[in-house]
């Protein structure tokens, strides 16, 4: 067994406990803002050390664990998701998070939970993964003691992720009752259409849906991403949803790929369903993170429409697609937190007068909002081009023309906060940004930019990580 | 070695300006200094490059037949790839020194003149991104590449001409150009489209292999509607009749703005394509005729409305047209070389002459009419001789720089066609005529008692300085260097100088010099006289032949008629769709939030039966529904 093929996920487990044991040693009147950076430039460091992984092809544990491109084109994602996501976060955690540093160990536990799925090749280290980032993110997501919102958030999120594990389990059950095995290589050789394993397999992609907050089983999303801490709220859009992607491309281009002509109806339709109802909900949402949390679910449903294509370039797609989301949601929430520290409210009308007090947020949030509309020359016209054209290929043109109207649509309520920025401000109080945050901001936008004019590079290592499946 | 450095990092060249557009635009608007120091700076280092372009260009015998091509994928998705990239060959090394040597010309200028504008960082800014966006232009490997900086050399243009956006007239001038414009850009775009139907590439190296065999094979007869297509972008940005009714309205950008994009750099770049797809062209025999007749026609027209003129800029516009007019002449006779030969004199002596009327302009603010100045050599020598220069030069006199262009072109028009020869002989005479016209009326004569003109500040002599030698020399270096075997395009067509129609053009020309001072200059007040007894030809001229009115007539009549028409679909049906659309979408956002209660037993509900759906979807309907939402792609 090769333990070298782990160093990024045990960097990332020693990282996390160091961070508690500094949080130990710092006392207690000091600040613990230092715990943030410490944290991001760990996250940094192990994030550009993957780099050298690629290539890679080989399995740990019997199998059980897989380091190829695709796995590591996921833990980069979410290396970088977590790397943005501390950053723009360390004022917010002063402010409004008592324990900082568990927040921030826990934050990497994540993390890890998310670098595991993306590695998983049996349903059993799938479920493991899962359930160490849902846990995880159970405790973060009531971690802001004094809101009342972020309990209940907490406790919503505890009950309902149970209920979907459940689902998935049982569904898991039936798979292995029927095949005997939990591999996915192994369930792809004895799968057939009988009841049991329809059953199974329509069971996970419950399960898996309810991650992916894909409608219907997106009912927690908003009332969760409205109670959760900021930085835990971006999180759960970029990360944790990506990790669930990871999991659902392996098992469903893998174990049940010749399945593809009975779960494609269903997905496609689930699909659909959460470009509509994402998109016409989020018109009338007034506070920014119920906003992001309907567009997250109508971005899910664009991400996944891209798995109907069942073959290298669909995947590309979903890939290059889940990163230039990465970046407009890193990009549109590090805006909402500095919004937020600065007047204490999430609601969208706070963030009328942006574009005078500080023209850079204002510019970014625009991008970042643009570039989830897929706007041109936004990176998420590219992202979407590519994943309308992989699935029109198969024929769902109706898909595709559903996906045009909705982005269409959708491009209002994006406009509607994008104005309320560029209107006049209503109070005259200086605002103050911190500069990890503002290089969170830079960043993004840049990438938001540069995806779009240039998507070259990225499709290219899109392709090259799809590829590790076929 | 550096020669070599600049060949491979050609793409630096569009980048700095790049840089300092970004710079500037976002950091330093309000700090006039910094922003000028960091635009000027960049397009130095620009010019530098492109010098070491050319110089290299020369050194590794890179000819039109052997380029420097860089392509990096820039799109790919199944079926289409898209490059961007640099195409580096005699003809783009021209046209790099030429815009990068203008562009920093002017930005010097605007230094001085500029100087306690509001909007100074904002000018140079859009200066920057300009300069940028044609260089990306010059560097095009592909039509896409081309097509792309196309357009946005028409935003910039748009943005500076309508750089006083306060002036309803700026305002509308600017819409005027980018509307025009359009018009023939989108006869563009359709042929570009149809080339990339007909070829499968868009790459001008790879067309230039299959157009031959294709025309081989398969006649000329859809080529040259394509290409005719692709001439109407050319028309429109370059000028050309009837698009040409933009160029003088967009004198009222600021000065500088006239003369580096409305005189030497954007409005050639009809010119440019035209050059650089010549390999299309030049096997289509009716196409370049329709070119060479087109600019024959247009160097005539312009000139003849010029006559009567008397907005500074606008003579300066008309005489633009005029000029461009010559060089797609020149390119419509098969001649590459005298066209970019004249492309390049011609920026040099126009830039000149806006520099120079600048100057007067910034000497007598508010005064626009040349009959309301006169008299202005004495208080302002050096702009006094940089126009004397620039009117001798465009005239034709040896041995000023166009007298050799200009020569060039003659001379390969009388070896095509002998009509075409006569009217640009007439050309060269009306051109001759009105710029001594300007120039005896603005700086000869007695001084208007009440106008107190003043020379130009330093910064901006230098560039008048600089392009005055350039006008004189400029028609030399390329006779040293051989411009001739160096832009040429197929077979050699240098020619060198021929002694009848250099005598008859030189002849003609100082004819005309000394008709117009005996009109306008001897005192003798005989122009009056003259308009009233051909009333009606000075006032077809002045008016420029009503083209405007008609355009507005036609406008009134049929577009307005065709736009009520859509107005009334626009309201009924689209809007009907597009708002009912717009209401559904309401509707059900509404009706579905409203599920959303917050009632955590109801969400377990939904989940759990939405869990059942899908099962009872994939063991019941399945076998109804299977391939039918796919369309039958499985």
């Amino acid at each position: 067994m090769n333990i070298a093929l782990l160093t990024s996920e045990i960097a990332v487990l020693v990282l996390g406990l160091l961070i508690i044991i500094f949080d130990v040693l710092i006392p207690r009147q000091e600040t613990h803002r230092s715990l943030g950076y410490i944290a991001a430039c760990g996250v940094l460091a192990i994030l550009v050390h993957s780099m050298t992984q690629y290539g890679a092809a080989a399995t740990v544990y019997q199998g059980l664990f897989v380091v190829d491109n695709l796995a590591l084109f996921f833990k980069q994602l979410f290396l970088a998701a977590t790397f943005l996501t501390l950053l723009f976060s360390v004022e917010y955690v002063e402010k409004w998070i008592q324990n900082s540093g568990e927040f921030y160990a826990l934050l990497l536990f994540a993390l890890l939970g998310m670098m595991v799925m993306a590695s998983a090749n049996d349903l059993i280290t799938m479920f493991i993964g899962m359930e160490l980032m849902a846990i995880v993110f159970y405790a973060l997501v009531g971690f802001e003691l004094r809101s009342k919102k972020s309990s209940e958030a907490g406790m919503k999120y505890l009950m309902l992720g149970a209920a979907s594990s459940a689902i998935m389990l049982y569904g898991m059950s039936w798979v292995y009752g029927f095949t005997g095995s939990l591999v996915l290589s192994q369930i792809a050789v004895k799968a057939t259409a009988s009841p049991a394993m329809l059953l199974g397999m329509g069971l996970m992609l419950a399960g898996l849906c309810f991650k992916l907050s894909i409608v219907p089983f997106h009912m927690w999303a908003p009332d969760v991403y409205e109670g959760a801490p900021t930085p835990i709220t971006a999180m759960l859009a970029m990360g944790s949803k990506a990790a669930a992607f990871a999991v659902l491309i392996r098992v469903f281009l893998i174990a049940f790929s010749d399945l593809q002509e009975y779960w494609a109806t269903i997905v496609s339709l689930l699909a659909a369903a959460s470009m509509i109802v994402g998109i016409v909900v989020a018109i009338w949402q007034t506070n920014i993170k119920r906003m992001l949390a309907y567009s997250s679910i109508a971005q899910a449903g664009y991400i996944l429409s891209g798995l109907l294509a069942g073959n290298v370039a669909g995947v590309k797609g979903m890939l290059f697609y889940a990163v230039l989301y990465m970046f407009a949601t890193a990009g549109a929430f590090a805006v909402s937190t500095a919004v937020k520290n600065h007047n204490g409210s999430d609601e969208i009308e706070g963030f009328s007068g942006l574009a005078q007090k500080s023209p850079l947020l204002a510019v970014v949030m625009t991008i970042s909002l643009l570039s989830m509309a897929g706007l041109p020359p936004m990176a998420g016209f590219v992202g979407k081009l590519y994943l309308f054209t992989a699935i029109a290929d198969k024929g769902y043109l109706w898909l595709v023309i559903l996906g045009f109207v909705m982005s269409m649509i959708s491009v209002y309520y994006y406009m509607l906060v994008v104005k309320t920025m560029y209107s006049k401000a209503r109070d005259q109080q200086e605002f103050v940004v911190r500069g990890s945050l503002q290089v969170v901001a830079v960043i993004s936008l840049l990438a938001s930019l540069f995806i779009g004019i240039y998507p070259g590079p990225l499709a290219k290592l899109a392709n090259f990580a799809a590829q590790a499946l076929w | 070695m550096f020669s070599q450095y600049a060949l491979h990092h050609a793409w630096l060249i569009p980048l700095l300006p790049v840089i300092a557009f970004i710079i500037v635009g976002l950091f330093l608007r309000r700090i006039p200094v910094l922003s000028a120091a960091v635009s000027v700076c960049m397009s130095l280092l620009s010019f530098v490059l492109a010098l070491g372009v050319g110089y290299g260009v020369i050194d590794q015998l890179i000819t039109v037949d052997n380029p420097l091509i860089q392509r990096m994928p820039w799109l790919v998705i199944p079926g289409l790839t898209i490059d961007m990239g640099v195409y580096i060959d005699p003809l783009s090394a021209v046209m790099l020194i030429v815009v990068t040597l203008v562009s920093l010309m002017v930005q010097i200028y605007s230094i001085g003149y500029m100087r306690g504008d509001a909007g100074f960082g904002r000018f140079f800014a859009y200066l920057s991104l300009f300069s940028a966006t044609m260089l990306g232009l010059v560097i095009a490997v592909n039509f896409v590449q081309l097509y792309v900086f196309w357009e946005l050399v028409g935003l910039c243009s748009y943005l500076l001409i309508g750089y006083y956006f306060h002036k309803v007239s700026a305002r509308e001038a600017a819409k005027k150009a980018f509307i025009t414009t359009r018009i023939g850009d989108f006869g563009l775009l359709i042929g570009i489209v149809l080339l990339q139907i007909l070829f499968g590439t868009l790459d001008f190296q790879h067309l230039g292999v299959s157009v031959p065999a294709y025309v081989a094979q398969q006649g000329t007869g859809l080529l040259t509607v394509v290409a005719l297509l692709i001439f109407l972008g050319p028309i429109g940005k370059s000028g050309q009749f009837p698009l040409h009714v933009w160029l003088p309205d967009a004198m009222e950008g600021p000065t500088p703005v006239s003369a580096l994009i409305h005189a030497a750099t954007m409005v050639v770049a009809g010119v440019y394509l035209v050059a650089r797809a010549f390999f299309l062209f030049s096997v289509l025999p009716n196409a370049m005729e329709v070119i060479a007749w087109i600019g024959a026609f247009t160097a005539c027209f312009a000139a003849s409305i010029a006559f009567t003129q008397r907005d500074i800029k606008r003579i300066l516009a008309y005489s633009t047209i005029s000029q461009l007019g010559y060089m797609m002449l020149a390119l419509g006779v098969g001649s590459v070389t005298a066209s970019m030969f004249h492309l390049t004199t011609h920026a040099f002596f126009k830039a000149l002459m806006f520099l120079a009327a600048g100057a007067v302009l910034h000497g007598l603010p508010d005064k626009n009419d040349i009959f309301a100045m006169g008299g202005l050599r004495h208080k302002m020598p050096v702009t006094f001789a940089a126009m004397t220069i620039g009117v001798l030069a465009i005239s034709g006199i040896p041995p000023f720089a166009g007298f050799f262009s200009k020569d060039e072109i003659l001379l390969a028009a009388s070896q095509v066609s002998m009509p075409l020869y006569v009217i640009a002989v007439l050309t060269s005479f009306m051109t001759a005529f009105y710029m001594t016209r300007l120039l005896v009326v603005v700086f000869c004569g007695p001084e208007k008692p009440d106008n107190h003109p003043h020379e130009a500040p330093v910064s901006m002599r230098i560039p008048l300085v600089v392009l005055g030698i350039l006008a004189i020399i400029g028609g030399y270096i390329p006779y040293a260097y051989h411009f001739g075997d160096w832009v040429r395009f197929g077979p050699a067509l240098h020619m060198g100088l021929n002694w009848t129609i250099a005598g008859t053009s030189t002849v003609l020309s100082v004819a005309a010099m000394a008709l117009a001072w005996f009109i306008y200059g001897s005192g003798k007040a005989t122009s009056d006289k003259l308009a009233r007894r051909f009333s009606a030809l000075y006032n077809l001229s002045y008016h420029k032949y009503y083209i405007d009115e008609l355009y507005l007539w036609l406008n009134h009549t049929f577009v307005d008629g065709f736009g009520k028409l859509l107005y009334w679909i626009e309201i009924y049906v689209i809007e009907g769709i597009v708002n009912g659309l717009a209401h559904l979408s309401l509707q059900l956002g509404d009706w579905l939030r409203r599920k959303q209660t917050g009632n955590m037993q109801r969400y377990g509900y939904i989940m759990f039966g939405a869990a059942l759906l899908i099962v009872a979807g994939l063991l019941l309907l399945n076998p109804l529904f299977k391939g039918v939402l796919c369309g039958g792609g499985y």
